[in-house]
């Protein structure tokens, strides 16, 4: 039986993980190389690496991060941040990732996710979507969740897995950072208009938004949070042994 | 010394990077010559069947694999590489593997029930059917990462681990020094590095 996936998602700036992180037993806690092993012991399924660098200098870095980190964690690695170009794809996949994901840089090109799903497979294309309600619509935002694009998210989303996107990201600005629980109408939403895996994220504050997630949601294949686990909010190992606990399908 | 065959299909990074954690000796070569005197071989793939098989043969390392199995070398297929192992795929038409390994390969599509998603993408745990040299160091239910749409069938003589999807699916092969992965030991944490350590650990003529 497949399980459910459970992502730490790392953002990284020249080469460095942004925003504190607080382990016991970790000597260097901005690095992301030993984040990745830590969370890959603890039994994260995959790993997400979010680059948030703006210079052409940090890209070089944060590539030469991925190097290091695959040389020594083999978990599945998802790349996201300042993917505008199919070069994009290339320069991330031969560092070591896995799967790439793509936002804004298909809402500026919506022929990317077409061009590197016919270049890599589907498997390999995540589209994250930055979803938000105005209106009473969900629509897609832009620029880390700054810029309403008017596109409706749900077409948006449908449209993007006719053209080979082989994963989703739904990232809710609604429940974002809230830590109330994940935006299960949202997902729900999702998961009835596309037949790939879905992945939750935004809004997890503590295990049982994740036993929630899961109960709640059966077609939600993964959930993905950021703070909670860098913050030892969420431990990794005790989410799992709850996941379990709940009869939920989880790899321990 | 294992060595990955180059045909130029897919990623090798991970799968070498993966080898040198265990403490193999890896090349990654086309050279017949090298995969002669190589220890143990890995076909790996990740891409279209008929693609990779036109691969294989228009270097002619289909002929040389299929003369290296038959010499005893314990060969492994990852993937789209353990694919590459049967008679045939019908992965859009009708095209020819190695046939190492009787059975075919066909989409997962009509198969699995409708609500279950298409590729196959996860960690799933692995149900052993046979003992195999392959896993000596993981236990019946260890999960692995699997990534694909399409799976071997009629093989059920040398199905040595099958992941359940709805039905049952092919996981791994075995026969004789000829084994295969359906998913990604190279992505698959420990359980993964054990079973490459295990395979790296075959001697030629090591029967399964």
């Amino acid at each position: 039986m497949i399980t459910k996936r459970i992502i730490p998602c790392l953002d990284v700036k020249d080469g460095r993980v942004v925003k504190g992180v607080n382990f016991g037993g970790l000597q260097d806690v901005s690095s992301p190389v030993e984040l990745a092993k830590f969370y890959s012991e603890c039994g994260a399924d995959e790993l997400v690496f979010y680059d948030i660098t703006a210079s052409s200098d940090g890209r070089k870095l944060f590539t030469d991060i991925l190097v290091e980190t695959a040389k020594s964690v083999f978990i599945p690695l998802t790349v996201g941040g300042g993917i505008n170009t199919v070069a994009d794809f290339d320069r991330v996949l031969k560092c070591g990732a896995d799967k790439v994901s793509v936002n804004s840089g298909a809402i500026r090109n919506p022929n990317l996710v077409y061009e590197a799903a016919k270049l890599y497979g589907d498997q390999c294309v995540v589209l994250s979507a930055d979803i938000k309600r105005v209106d009473g619509q969900f629509r897609v935002f832009a620029k880390g969740g700054r810029e309403d694009t008017g596109m409706e998210a749900i077409e948006w989303i449908r449209r993007c897995v006719g053209n080979g996107a082989g994963e989703i990201v739904v990232n809710s600005i609604d429940t974002d950072g809230v830590k109330g629980g994940f935006d299960l109408k949202m997902l729900e939403a999702v998961c009835n208009a596309v037949n790939v895996p879905v992945i939750a994220s935004g809004g997890a504050g503590k295990i049982d938004d994740f036993i929630t997630l899961f109960n709640a949601l059966p077609k939600v294949d993964a959930g993905l949070a950021a703070s909670i686990f860098h913050f030892g909010e969420v431990a990794i190992k005790d989410l799992k042994a709850e996941m379990a606990k709940a009869n939920i399908s989880t790899r321990l | 010394m294992v060595a990955i065959v180059d045909y130029g299909v897919g990623n090798l990074f991970s799968l070498e990077c993966s080898l040198n954690a265990i403490g193999a000796q890896v090349t990654i070569t086309a050279d017949p010559e090298i995969l002669k005197n190589a220890d143990q071989i890995i076909l790996p793939g990740v891409g279209a069947f008929e693609d990779a098989a036109k691969k294989l043969r228009s270097t002619g390392l289909d002929e040389v694999l299929k003369a290296l199995a038959a010499s005893g070398k314990p060969l492994l297929g990852i993937c789209l590489g353990m694919q590459m192992l049967f008679e045939k795929s019908y992965e859009y038409g009708e095209h020819e593997g190695l046939g190492l390994i009787p059975g075919q390969v066909v989409p997962m599509a009509g198969v699995i029930p409708a609500d279950y998603k298409i590729p196959h993408i996860g960690w799933n745990g692995l149900r052993f059917k046979k003992s195999s040299p392959l896993f000596a160091n993981i236990a019946d239910g260890d999960c692995v990462y699997f990534v694909h749409s399409y799976y071997a069938t009629n093989c059920d003589e040398n199905v040595i681990a099958t992941a359940e999807y709805g039905p049952e699916l092919t996981a791994a092969v075995a026969k004789n020094n000829v084994f295969g992965c359906q998913f990604h030991p190279e992505k698959s944490g420990k359980v993964g590095l054990a079973i490459l350590k295990a395979f790296t650990e075959l001697k030629e003529g090591t029967l399964c």
